[in-house]
């Protein structure tokens, strides 16, 4: 579950890891009012405003049909105003959001970090991440802060460094210290930094993150270590022990139908195809998109409908699936072990009769325990509902479904 | 023979008296696995399904000498039933449930370096030998034995492979379901290197998912170390990237964990690599042939 820049930041502030400091607000009159709260506060005209939305790239991106960026500086209340009202309401398209966008509901009223002091700022790059491999946590920065740091690994591998934490002993004082001496710092910052680094990871674990990324961590001019952005995804799995995380879910970032499919437990991935799938098991329904595609089709979904393929969950994945209007067919492809095959095919002819009249063909494959029984209940049903044991089968009816 | 379970295996079930524990253990036993007990804390000293229940796996050693535990506990108390069953001395731990939080499987995995415990899974159908041992939750019926192994990350996929290899003539030796989560017990090398080992193992089929570099990890090792015919097939070759595909760990990362980039790898390492999940056991057939 990703969270916002604006909520990340909250929860950091908790594990006192230091934060740019902003306002989180919805309104034109709110942000104006955040701003004289931060002006005063850092006694600096200069302020951030940031739109609030789960995409990168923001810095770069542009509200459709403006030229008004997704990050922007203000230096008055009335450049406020007029930024915020360009960015409140507006859809943000940036490098991460694809073309369509993502409306933006919110905006942060930061702190400008750039300020006048006795040193100069740095901007540097940190994440705390799973290592699947070694099956431990590692921290991966870098001096390059501030950039596209898939384009630092790929063009300056060696300015990328990694600290992977021990699991029985969490992370050590002197591998706090490595990397500050390795990002050149030195004197209060120095200090700073290893402090930063402890209470961050301390915040990656306790709140279960899958993934925690600040870019920029930031040397202010008066040697502050703070966090400028904050990119933080938490592991769902583990939302059962944080019923306070878990309501901070925006489900307007995401795409309605698979908010719609989760609400009946249905594992549904939105895709561009034209051939809807319906399967149970994870593997089995990617392997059968995969098979959609070399059947000459593309597929229009990702559906795990789990062990209970029922006469319920099947009709609502027949109306998730047909809410888009680019499905020519709709594959359903069941593996029946403990679920049995006659059952899921009573479920699909019950839901088929439910609907009423489906004008694209529907195939149905089933194979396992009683898949013949399965097959004759389908091809004696009436419906227009063609039907397959083989997988083999079921890739020729598709092929011949969208030629 | 075969790898990992067979019918002298003595299996205990952690989480026996549970709504998942009760039926999956019931068709353990009618499959004719020998099931020696189970346990739920607090229910020590009654008996569930004609069989003993112990309060603590170090109980239900002592009493019945099992030496494989299958764990049907909630995602919330599975890391700890895992280390429980590690430090009772249990030789095999399958993990079937799913959900279980990352980081309790970082700690899991630590806990069990320099054991002698070897876990499958989690989030995993289990694995059975053929005519011999079911420690999961796959239909068993669809296993015939015979002398095909396999590895797999998925469930119904491997139901999928297994009956594909019986159509083909064919039939199953062991097969492991090693999970689809983004930390597991025993990765596909390992899963690989015991049938290869198996002299009762012809060939086999190694089913994997995009994210993550166990299967290119696996090929590595076949490329040195093949002595049978291995069929190869990547579940995901139409993800998109970012995109959590059901699985906790199928999600593309980088260029390096795409279907098309470990296919790639495997068919380098002399892997029989099929784009078709239809063609898989027509493959291991012409394969066992050449």
């Amino acid at each position: 579950m990703n969270l916002h820049e604006y909520q990340a930041k909250e929860l950091l502030k908790k594990y006192n890891v230091p934060v740019q400091e902003g306002i989180a607000v919805d309104t034109v009159m709110a942000a104006e009012e955040a701003y004289r709260q931060i002006k005063t506060q850092t006694n600096n005209n200069f302020a951030v405003i940031k739109a609030q939305i789960h995409a990168g790239g923001r810095g770069k991106g542009k509200i459709e049909g403006t030229e008004q960026r997704g990050v922007a500086v203000a230096k008055s209340v009335e450049d406020v105003a007029s930024i915020a009202k360009n960015i409140l309401g507006g859809t943000l398209v940036t490098i991460q959001t694809g073309p369509t966008g993502k409306k933006v509901n919110k905006i942060l009223v930061a702190q400008d970090v750039y300020y006048s002091g006795p040193n100069p700022v740095k901007e540097f790059y940190l994440s705390i991440l799973l290592d699947r491999s070694k099956g431990m946590n590692v921290i991966m920065y870098s001096t390059e802060g501030g950039m596209d740091i898939e384009e630092v690994a790929h063009n300056t591998p060696e300015k990328i460094f990694k600290e992977w934490v021990h699991p029985g002993g969490g992370l050590q004082a002197y591998q706090a210290r490595k990397i500050a001496f390795n990002l050149g710092l030195s004197g209060e910052a120095f200090k700073n930094c290893t402090k930063f680094v402890t209470n961050l990871y301390n915040a990656y674990v306790g709140l279960d993150c899958g993934m925690l990324e600040i870019n920029p961590l930031f040397k202010t001019s008066d040697e502050k270590i703070i966090a400028v952005d904050c990119k933080m995804n938490l592991d769902e799995n583990a939302l059962m022990r944080h019923a306070d995380l878990a309501a901070l879910r925006d489900i307007s970032e995401e795409d309605p139908t698979e908010v719609e499919a989760g609400q009946y437990n249905l594992n549904f991935v939105k895709l561009d195809g034209n051939v809807g799938c319906m399967v149970n098991g994870a593997g089995l329904a990617m392997a059968t998109m995969d098979m959609i595609k070399l059947s000459g089709g593309e597929p229009a979904n990702f559906l795990d409908v789990g062990g209970t393929a029922n006469a319920q969950t099947v009709e609502a994945g027949f109306r998730i699936i047909m809410k888009d209007p680019n499905v020519k067919a709709i594959l359903i492809n069941i593996f029946g072990g403990i679920v049995r095959c006659d059952r899921v095919a009573a479920g699909v002819i019950e839901a088929y009769n439910k609907l009423g009249n489906i004008d694209i063909p529907i195939i149905v494959r089933l194979q396992g325990t009683n898949a013949e029984e399965a097959k004759k209940l389908i091809d004696e049903s009436g419906l227009k509902v063609q039907s397959a044991i083989l997988l083999s089968e079921a890739a020729d009816l598709v092929r011949k479904a969208v030629a | 023979m075969s790898v990992l379970v067979n019918k002298n295996s003595r299996i205990l079930v952690q989480g026996f008296t549970g709504t998942e524990g009760t039926f999956h253990a019931s068709q353990m036993i009618e499959y004719g696995t020998q099931v020696v007990g189970g346990v739920t804390p607090g229910k020590g000293g009654t008996s569930h399904l004609d069989r003993p229940v112990f309060n603590t796996v170090a109980d239900a050693v002592k009493q019945t000498g099992a030496d494989v535990s299958i764990i049907f506990v909630p995602p919330a108390f599975a890391a700890d039933a895992i280390m429980e069953a590690a430090d009772a001395g249990i030789g095999l731990v399958v993990c079937i449930t799913e959900g279980i939080p990352v980081q309790d499987m970082v700690k899991v995995k630590n806990y069990l370096q320099g054991s002698s415990t070897r876990l499958i899974g989690p989030n995993c159908p289990g694995v059975i030998t053929a005519g011999e041992a079911k420690v999961g939750i796959m239909p068993g019926f669809i296993f015939k034995p015979g002398r095909i192994g396999i590895v797999s990350k998925s469930g119904t996929l491997t139901y999928e492979a297994a009956d594909q290899a019986v159509k083909a003539g064919l039939g199953i030796s062991t097969a492991i379901g090693i999970g689809g989560d983004p930390i597991i017990g025993t990765p596909t090398v390992e899963a690989v290197q015991l049938l290869m080992n198996d002299p009762e193992t012809d060939g086999i089929i190694m089913i994997g998912e995009i994210g993550g570099s166990m299967e290119a990890d696996a090929a590595r090792w076949i490329k040195e170390n093949k002595t049978k015919p291995v069929v190869g097939f990547i579940a995901g070759q139409t993800a998109p990237p970012g995109r959590r595909m059901g699985h906790a760990g199928a999600i593309i990362g980088g260029a390096d964990d795409t279907a098309a980039a470990k296919m790639k790898i495997m068919a380098e390492c002399g892997i029989d690599v099929v784009a078709s999940p239809a063609d898989i056991g027509v493959t291991m057939a012409a394969a066992l042939k050449k």
